[in-house]
């Protein structure tokens, strides 16, 4: 038996995949359907409702994530969450909104690239998204000790600006919201860009790119499995297309780049990948805490300028929560059994594009991510654990996990003695857990392709038909929470392709020229 | 656990089990069942040589402590398998200290992703949120 054929297709422009990027470009394309041009993304997740969301850990992860969200980096030491999904990350993220930094976007020296334009851009889809303060009495205390701790301990928390309509406050964010309240691009863009004629097809994963087309291999949903089935029927394709715009994200955007094996393609296709590598810290009160009731993440301390890192309030499920402890046994049962009185603090590294921190791709085609924990990354870790432990007593704990001390647990009695107990001797990678959601690097825009691998409109140097737009074109980390500044760039890829689709040609005529 | 990955090594599994989560002690057999059937399904997608690996992690756990105590780690008592433990996760080498991660992250999936313990320890989250709480 031979292969099974190839189902042959053509649009004007072609998106891969569906999260904060492509769900924004398909937005951002649909006035050229108006005009008469046809786009489809093409997402290798399925669609899943909020009535599928049902909160269970152990059933919506695998359903949601790659690798059930724990993606591991090739020498083991660091685990990556980003959604599989559609709506990408975003049907998982927690919707926390910031603006792009001015000093951030400064220091990437992207020609082109204007803070001033970013942030016009985001507060657009910041107020399409109904980004807002949540009203206090939604506050629960996990949030409200933050905030004491801080002002005890002398940080400044600040809100977080959030992008829900009805939350509940179910606390399930990252395992996908059950009522839809979150606004990521499978609530808002992408439902818009499909409204206006724009195609989505789920469970289609593109495995090559060629010039002028998609090689995509659309699977049969799985039984059993969460989500709709396919809108298109199982089988392999190969769409022919004037633009693609690559949207898989920071692991995704440069393995397929890698493996496609384009000749001409930037050497530097996989370079400069960051990840905001994060603790989840704990820390014991004594009474119970409203803490897996209420949005998770409303407050933070943005030490990045000064200290090189972010704190985050937020809550996981009982899994996540003991997999993020360190240590086993006697010590890390009494915490898991004192979860009703846990109050949680995210600490996330602001880490620099270093070299050999990259996505390569194995024999198989398939992802791998090399990073190795700087010294300053270590260091930052360190001091925003430091900080989370004074922050924590001073919001009354009675006890502090620390990854980074030995033992773990810290007692009242050690709050003096907070910077000898966690120190950087005691980061050790491969015995403590690090985990990393804010993915971003990889397919980095600047000059040329000495230095870079698109444009700042996201056109890959030497490829004009071939445009990046999601958080790979970051040249380096963000140092805060990324979706807006990703949309605001993908709405920059999008606006790019509008101004050049006059050089695209009319379907018909473009079939027998590409 | 017949045809899954620690079913060959189903005793040292569980010891180990049972040092990393004290409260597997009290286990019964459905238990039991319900954890190792959640290990094996998170284990499920991962290419076999993974599996193997860890099969022959566990039987290195099981004889190492013969070096140094003289008896395997089934045979120890708790604050020895303990002791032991707390060395292999500080084990020099990284490939150790992966392996042993590795491990215990699957037997806390095993543990505490079942519902009895996530309502045991007292994880109340529910979709119905500040509803049913206030
Ligand atoms: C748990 C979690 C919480 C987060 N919380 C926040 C937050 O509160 N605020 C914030 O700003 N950011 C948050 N983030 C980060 C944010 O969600 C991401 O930075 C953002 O969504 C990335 O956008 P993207 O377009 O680059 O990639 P993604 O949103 O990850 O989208 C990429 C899409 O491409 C698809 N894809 C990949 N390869 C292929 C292929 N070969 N063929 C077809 N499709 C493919 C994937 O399935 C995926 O749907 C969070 C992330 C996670 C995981
Ligand atoms: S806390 Fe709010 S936004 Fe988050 S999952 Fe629950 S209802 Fe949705």
């Amino acid at each position: 038996m031979g292969d099974p054929p190839v189902i042959d297709k053509s649009y004007d422009v072609v998106v891969i995949g569906s999260g904060a990027g492509g769900g924004t470009v398909a937005q951002e394309l649909a006035p050229l359907v108006r005009d008469g041009r046809n786009v489809l993304v093409v997402e290798q997740g399925p669609r899943i409702s909020p009535e599928e969301c049902n909160g269970v850990e152990l059933e919506m992860a695998p359903a949601l994530y790659q690798d059930d969200g724990g993606f591991l980096t090739a020498d083991g030491t660091m685990t990556l969450a980003f959604g599989r999904v559609y709506g990408g990350s975003t049907f998982v993220y927690t919707g926390t909104s910031m603006q792009p930094p001015e000093r951030v976007i400064r220091n990437w020296n992207v020609p082109g690239v204007e803070h001033s334009d970013l942030d016009a851009r985001a507060r657009t889809f910041a107020a399409q998204n109904n980004v807002h303060f949540l009203a206090d009495e939604l506050i629960n205390e996990n949030n409200r000790l933050f905030v004491e701790g801080c002002r005890r301990a002398g940080y400044v928390a600040q809100q977080f600006p959030i992008n829900v309509r009805g939350c509940n406050g179910s606390s399930l964010c990252n395992l996908g919201c059950p009522h839809g309240a979150k606004q990521g691009t499978h609530r808002k863009q992408l439902p818009a860009a499909e409204r206006a004629g724009v195609a989505v097809v789920t469970r289609a994963e593109a495995l090559r790119i060629e010039e002028h087309a998609v090689i995509v291999r659309v699977s049969e949903k799985p039984d059993g499995a969460k989500g709709q089935p396919s809108e298109w029927p199982p089988g392999d394709y190969r769409i022919r297309a004037g633009a693609i715009v690559l949207a898989a994200g920071a692991v995704g955007s440069p393995a397929l780049l890698l493996r496609s094996q384009l000749p001409g393609l930037p050497r530097r296709v996989g370079e400069g990948f960051t990840c905001h590598p994060a603790h989840i810290l704990v820390g014991e009160h004594p009474g119970a805490i409203t803490n897996d009731v209420g949005h998770p993440k409303s407050f933070f301390v943005d030490r990045a300028e000064e200290e090189g890192y972010v704190l985050e309030t937020c809550m996981y499920f009982p899994f996540t929560t003991a997999k993020n402890l360190a240590g086993f046994g006697e010590p890390h049962s009494t915490l898991m059994q004192a979860f009703p009185r846990l109050q949680m603090i995210l600490v996330l590294a602001c880490d620099k594009a270093v070299p050999g921190n990259r996505v390569t791709v194995g024999r198989d085609g398939t992802p791998r991510v090399h990073y190795r924990f700087t010294e300053e990354t270590i260091a930052a870790l360190i001091r925003a654990t430091r900080a989370s432990a004074r922050i924590f007593f001073a919001a009354g704990a009675v006890r502090v996990h620390a990854p980074s001390a030995d033992p773990p647990l810290l007692e009242a009695a050690d709050v003096d003695r907070i910077d000898e107990r966690i120190d950087a001797r005691h980061f050790k990678p491969g015995k403590i857990s690090v985990s990393a959601a804010h993915l971003m690097g990889g397919c980095g825009m600047g000059r040329s392709a000495a230095d870079s691998v698109t444009d700042s409109r996201g056109r890959v140097h030497g490829m004009p038909w071939l445009r990046v737009a999601d958080a790979s074109l970051f040249p380096d980390s963000l140092e805060i929470n990324p979706y807006l500044t990703i949309m605001a760039l993908a709405d920059r890829v999008a606006e790019g392709i509008r101004q050049d689709a006059g050089s695209f040609l009319p379907m018909n005529e473009a079939v027998s020229r590409w | 656990m017949s045809n899954t990955t620690f079913a060959p090594v189903r005793d040292r599994f569980r010891t180990i089990a049972r040092t990393i989560v004290p409260e597997a002690e009290a286990l019964d057999e459905a238990g039991w069942a319900e954890l190792e059937s959640i290990v094996e399904q998170g284990l499920a997608s991962r290419p076999s040589s993974v599996r193997r690996q860890l099969r022959l992690f566990v039987r290195a756990l099981d004889l190492l402590p013969l070096l140094r105590f003289g008896h395997t780690f089934r045979a120890l008592d708790r604050r020895r398998r303990t002791r032991f433990l707390l060395a292999v996760q500080d084990a020099r080498l990284l490939l150790v200290r992966r392996g042993f991660w590795g491990l215990r992250t699957l037997i806390f999936m095993g543990y505490y992703g079942r519902a009895g313990a996530a309502a045991a320890i007292g994880y109340r989250a529910d979709v119905r949120g500040w509803e049913i709480r206030r």
